[in-house]
């Protein structure tokens, strides 16, 4: 068989998304935000709203989201990307608005607007890459980095005496009445991604439906970060990430 | 209140920015209470613009929220804006920064108070600096209008809109606690729907608000990590900026013509140099007002013109002496200038600014 008699469409197992282009990306092998990337832009392309879609890229590793994805961007200052969506959504209701944010963006520095706007019940959604680690300025530490866990700011391990406690951000976001699904996925295997993709789903539907604000925590690893390889990051990230911060959804209403 | 007519009504300062905004066709308010400019949000939120003009009104967490609300509202080609006063104005310099670098036009309004710190809520103009400079990171500008009036803090809301559109830039008027809170009549501007859809993607084809198959995405970032590329941008906002400068100084004279002294006051404090330039005339010195309405562009031509016929010039800011800079660098040392102001929130009054410029210039 030649390779044109394989390519057809009924033998298409796997193609990339429309809405991704080539450039080159800049994430590190075995980072995280490549996949859930893939998955956002599968997401609004099945739903058919290209045309209709305001992204919002954090301050972090995510940053350059808007080289990679062909929908309109704004890039927020670190923290603030939910105040912005707060607004376009408000002034353009028919839109789907969304953010992407990593765990220094959104539950350190940009805590309140993240809280805000979620209380708020705004309807957008809050995809959070929780790393556990700050990657883009070089693996310092972050509010969701684990007791124990070395980082280049806490050399010898996180002590809570010396740096306090990993901040639960989606169980408290959870609480909150202006949120109608939080929920925590990872995307370290293909069963992971499939769930991951549909709860990106679930969240994007209920913005557009206007049920309340969502927020997607994506469970992620940091290779680079980690000081691991990408396999010994999975096998790290599921030993350690995932008894502190369990997978599956904290509310759905 | 009933404002759907033309006639002359009174009010403070601050209800006439609220009243002009829904009548210019603005379309989202987020913004923090702070004293003394609280009654623009109270305003808009007993107006309820929301049923009539569709006008979203939001009360913000914070005023680092507000700004970014703005950065958010104006990239996606919306007439946004946003009041505070000096502390809430001093959070939010990092959003002004991130309007500048990616050319977001958004409305700021400043009531200010005095400071440094908490300060006071009495009336100050010690933000010229912050306003004039930047006054967050990098290399920009921002356009500001200084209303020495009631009426003009309802006219300047949509001058300020349709400049901060027109240059792609952040907006701010400039005013103060006694501008903000005091009653005058006003006859507010005449009602000017929101624009369509249609209407901001002819006007603004680049807001982000959803790719459509006939073009690129937008993307309205302030980041370059290219330094060429960076240095191009730099270069394009400087010729904007140079662009403005040379076409949107507004000033107003007073008694100029054959004046031998001038002051230079904008604002509230402009009020109070009119009634000492008719103080010192009546004592036969002939004394004069330039009053810059727009403090960035500055109308640093016009004085240097006329720092050659002036005996002296007075810069009288209700501060520390902060434009007294801005004239220096216009006159290059052709006249004496000298700087009259009070801290603390003390407005000075007529009478002492009559001394001050008798003893300073007109020994
Ligand atoms: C106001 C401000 N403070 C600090 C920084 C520096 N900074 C850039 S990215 C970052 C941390 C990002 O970490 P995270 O949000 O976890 O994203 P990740 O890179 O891990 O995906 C910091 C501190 C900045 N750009 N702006
Ligand atoms: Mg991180």
């Amino acid at each position: 068989m030649s390779k044109e008699e394989i390519i057809q469409p009924q033998n298409l197992v796997y193609q990339k998304p429309r809405l991704m282009n080539d450039n080159p990306m800049h994430y590190c092998p075995g980072c995280s935000h490549g996949v859930v990337h893939k998955l956002v832009a599968e997401v609004i392309d099945e739903m058919g709203m290209t045309d209709h879609t305001v992204g919002i890229s954090p301050v972090g590793c995510a940053v350059f989201a808007y080289n990679y994805l062909d929908i309109d961007w704004q890039e927020a200052a670190h923290g603030r990307a939910p105040a912005l969506a707060t607004a376009i959504k408000r002034l353009w209701p028919d839109r789907l608005v969304f953010t992407y944010q990593g765990d220094g963006d959104l539950a350190c520095i940009g805590t309140a607007e993240t809280i805000h706007a979620l209380n708020r019940g705004e309807h957008i959604t809050i995809i959070f890459i929780n790393n556990a680690i700050y990657g883009m300025t070089g693996g310092q530490m972050a509010p969701t980095t684990l007791m124990g866990q070395k980082t280049s700011t806490c050399p010898y391990g996180r002590q809570a005496d010396l740096h306090g406690f990993p901040l639960h951000i989606t169980d408290i976001a959870a609480t909150l009445e202006g949120t109608c699904y939080v929920t925590r996925q990872s995307v370290h295997t293909v069963a992971a991604i499939r769930k991951a993709k549909a709860a990106i789903r679930k969240a994007f539907e209920n913005s557009m439906a206007g049920k309340g604000s969502n927020l997607v925590e994506i469970v992620s690893t940091c290779s680079s970060g980690w000081k691991l390889t990408p396999a010994e990051a999975n096998q790290w990230m599921a030993e350690h990430m995932f008894p502190y911060y369990p997978l599956g959804d904290l509310k759905d209403i | 209140m009933d404002t759907s007519n033309q006639d002359i009504l009174l009010m403070k300062g601050n209800e006439a920015i609220a009243h002009a905004a829904i009548r210019c066709g603005c379309d989202g308010y987020f913004g923090y209470p702070i004293t003394p400019q609280s009654e623009i949000l109270e305003t808009l939120a007993a107006e309820k613009p929301w049923e009539t003009t569709g006008m979203v009104v939001l009360q913000a967490e914070s005023e680092v929220a507000s700004i970014n609300m703005l950065y958010g509202g104006g990239g996606s080609g919306k007439r946004v804006m946003t009041s505070s006063s000096s502390p809430g104005i001093a959070l939010m310099q990092e959003g002004i920064t991130y309007l500048a670098g990616a050319e977001i036009p958004a409305l700021i309004v400043n009531v200010q108070r005095g400071g440094p710190g908490l300060g006071t809520i009495q009336p100050s103009q010690g933000d010229y600096f912050q306003a004039t400079r930047g006054g967050g990171n990098g290399d920009y500008q921002v356009i500001v209008l200084a209303p020495s009036s009631v009426q003009e803090m309802a006219d300047f809301v949509d001058l300020a809109f349709g400049l901060a559109f027109r240059y792609r830039n952040p907006a701010m008027i400039l005013s103060d606690g006694v501008i903000g809170q005091m009653m005058e009549k006003v006859v507010l501007p005449p009602f000017k729907p929101r624009r369509t859809e249609e209407q901001i993607r002819q006007e603004c084809p680049w807001a982000a608000i959803g790719r459509t198959a006939d073009r690129k995405p937008n993307i309205l970032t302030s980041l370059e990590l290219r330094p060429e590329a960076m240095e191009r941008h730099n270069i394009e906002l400087q010729a904007k900026y140079r662009q403005i400068e040379q076409t949107e100084v507004r000033l107003e004279e007073v008694q100029t013509a054959d004046a031998e002294y001038l002051i230079v006051a904008f604002g509230s404090a402009a009020r109070i140099a009119l009634k000492a330039i008719d103080m010192l005339r009546a004592e036969g010195i002939r004394a004069g007002l330039l009053r810059p309405i727009t403090l960035w562009p500055f109308p640093t031509e016009r004085i240097a013109q006329l720092a050659g016929q002036v005996r002296g010039i007075l810069s009288f800011e209700i501060n520390a002496g902060q434009m007294v800079q801005d004239i220096r660098l216009a006159v290059e040392g052709r006249t004496p200038v000298a700087h009259y102001g009070k801290m603390g929130g003390i407005v000075p009054t007529p009478d002492e600014l009559v001394q001050a410029l008798k003893q300073k210039l007109a020994k």
